[in-house]
């Protein structure tokens, strides 16, 4: 046999083949509590579903929007999915291009995750539509009355930002897979199975031209999406800033929001590897090596949106005009203040406890970190959406908004929606990359065994 | 003569299928495909190929996608120049996102059709020179033989340099998966 040695990045992982069985071994028939999982996640999605139901028969009405909080919980849960998203890109294209070479076996699980937050994200401008079956009007399609859309509105530039990052996301995960499908077909033997496989890999053989184009191609679609990922939130961010709200109306939204973004993709990384790791046995796939160098980046931009923060107050307080001076006031001690504190609490303070390396290599510890985080996240979009509309211009207009029973159950709809997508990823494609794990894998060599191979009078 | 006629080695070990490729190549035979499990830069090297033209298509996609973000807005606008929010018809600072997003999109979408251009994907053919095993842990190198020719030196080379397997790959011969 071909000696083997250690891999610096996955010392628990010793051969090429074990890399093979181990991965595929996950699309294996799901076992009992997979289903049961799978089956609560379609109540609760059936659950949002109907509730959604209730608004397009009875109407908008049946949400808690109204003037002049017209972007309540819709528009907050779409932000915080699109945040979840960014990591996927960041592990997958950023780091990739930086050469660290720890991503390799998390980055097919957080590529997923990016596609299928889009994919929850891109529902919410639609569901919070008053009339969502016309929401083809976005577009700018050719039709008789010769209305195109309004190019100057940060609200089109979010339809080209959020489809070109679904399209270009959706695209560079299946792109990415080939290899790891075509390892899959090979290794299968059922027959359903065999054929989605088949067709997935599109004749895949890992020939040294197949190998060539691949490599070249991954590297530009690494270096086109890593522009788009940080155009993304900022162009989300300036569907806020590019108005004229007290409270939105700043320069600091955009690294404000892809530093935010960043920053709950990773935590919500977090949060789903470790259960991954634990029930599927991958210890030796997701070191506590990858949870350490996660933990710093959660710091790092857990830091600079915490900075962002104190600028956001230092800022109000600095500009001296009353309007931006009360509405910050109006966040922290007005009727939403519970919201500001969960959020500054969760995003600014609890990240700190990262510093401490025993708690960086505290598995535990850091899954109850990143929960954390997810809330603070969300509420954080709350927090910026609803305390500066409720307060938004003139006293007299002024209304309180709470979310009603619909979008609550929206809200957990679409948790269920994203979850159900990843559960049923898990199942059926690999969940861990197979060709770049094995990349910073030793190759098998035979030369340190000791066997001498004449190669140089090989000729005849 | 058969599109497939040569000679398939099958190796475990990389140095193995390394030291095949120059003995071969020193040989004279220089049209070979290997296969690996993980893309792999010594192969590369061995093989001294010319970099992937795929390139190519993500400059003139990128490059259509700029233009295209330009024009959209542009023409749209002009067809019915409605002024908005007091800004100009031709707003350009608000084109520039559109470009971006565009130019993106489209240089992404080319360089994977580029990709598949380039690999003749989906190739929808039975797989019928390869081995389960190249998705694996295997290397391996299928040396086209002309017809007429004889593939024994080939064969002496690949079983010198440690070939596990050697096959005659010869259309509906060798058919694996």
């Amino acid at each position: 046999m071909a000696t083997e040695r250690r891999s610096e990045t996955h010392p628990g992982i010793d051969s090429y083949g074990r890399v093979n069985r181990d991965v595929l071994k996950l699309l294996s028939v799901p076992g009992r509590a997979y289903r049961i999982l799978f089956a609560c996640v379609l109540v609760v999605l059936a659950w949002g579903i109907f509730a959604f139901g209730t608004q397009v028969v009875l109407g908008i009405g049946m949400s808690g929007l109204n003037n002049p909080v017209s972007w309540g919980l819709y528009i907050t849960t779409f932000v915080f999915w699109v945040g979840i998203a960014h990591s996927g890109t960041l592990i997958s294209a950023i780091l990739y291009l930086f050469r660290a070479r720890w991503r390799q076996s998390i980055y097919r699980v957080a590529e997923a995750m990016t596609v299928f937050a889009v994919l929850t994200a891109g529902l919410f401008p639609i569901i919070h539509l008053g009339r969502p079956w016309v929401f083809y009007y976005l577009l700018p399609y050719p039709n008789q009355r010769l209305i195109w859309p309004n190019f100057r509105g940060p609200l089109l530039w979010d339809v080209f930002a959020v489809g070109t990052y679904l399209t270009v996301s959706t695209v560079f995960f299946f792109v990415g897979m080939i290899p790891d499908v075509a390892a899959a077909r090979d290794a299968t033997t059922v027959t359903w199975r065999k054929k989605l496989y088949t067709v997935l890999a599109f004749g895949w053989r890992g020939t040294n031209t197949e190998w060539k184009h691949f490599n070249r191609a991954y590297l530009y679609l690494a270096a086109l999406a890593t522009p788009l990922v940080l155009s993304v939130h900022s162009v989300v961010s300036w569907d806020f800033a590019v108005s004229i709200v007290p409270g939105w109306h700043t320069t600091i939204f955009a690294p404000y929001f892809v530093a935010g973004a960043i920053f709950s993709g990773l935590a919500m990384v977090m949060t789903i590897v470790i259960p991954i790791r634990k029930i599927f046995g991958l210890e030796a796939y997701f070191t506590p090596r990858h949870f350490d160098m996660m933990s710093k980046l959660v710091l790092l931009t857990g830091m600079v949106v915490f900075y962002a923060y104190l600028t956001e107050y230092f800022i109000a307080w600095y500009s001296v005009e009353t309007p931006e001076r009360y509405a910050f006031w109006n966040r922290a001690f007005g009727e939403y203040w519970w919201a500001t504190w969960i959020m500054l609490t969760c995003n600014g303070i609890i990240p700190q406890l990262l510093w401490s390396k025993k708690i960086r290599t505290n598995i535990a510890a850091i899954f109850t970190i990143t929960i954390f985080i997810n809330i603070g996240m969300w509420f954080e979009r709350f927090v910026i959406i609803v305390t500066s509309l409720t307060r938004e211009y003139e006293p007299w207009q002024w209304r309180p908004y709470m979310p009603s029973w619909v979008e609550m159950s929206i809200l957990a709809g679409s948790f269920a929606w994203f979850f159900m997508w990843f559960l049923l990823f898990l199942r059926i494609l690999p969940g861990v990359s197979v060709a770049e794990l094995k990349e910073v894998l030793p190759a098998p060599i035979r030369r340190l065994s000791g066997r001498r191979i004449q190669t140089g009078e090989a000729s005849p | 003569m058969s599109a497939h006629s040569g000679v398939l080695g099958i190796f475990e070990a990389r140095d193995d299928a390394v030291a095949a490729i120059d003995a071969l190549r020193a040989a004279g035979m220089k049209r070979m495909t290997v296969y690996s499990p993980a893309p792999d830069h010594t192969i590369e090297h061995a093989l001294h190929e010319p970099k992937s033209p795929v390139r190519i298509f993500t400059l003139v996609g990128g490059l259509t996608g700029a233009a295209t973000g330009f024009a959209l807005p542009t023409w749209t606008s002009l067809h019915w120049p409605l002024v908005t929010g007091g800004k100009p018809i031709i707003s350009m600072p608000a084109w520039v996102i559109i470009a971006f997003e565009l130019t993106v999109l489209f240089g992404a979408l080319s360089t994977v059709l580029g990709l598949f251009i380039l690999n003749r994907w989906p190739n929808r053919k039975p797989l019928i020179i390869y081995d389960a095993s190249f998705s694996a842990d295997r290397y391996g190198i299928h040396l086209d033989v002309p017809a007429g020719a004889s593939a024994a030196a080939a064969r002496d080379i690949m079983n010198r340099a440690g070939a596990v397997e050697i096959r005659e790959a010869r259309g509906e011969v060798t058919s694996a998966s």
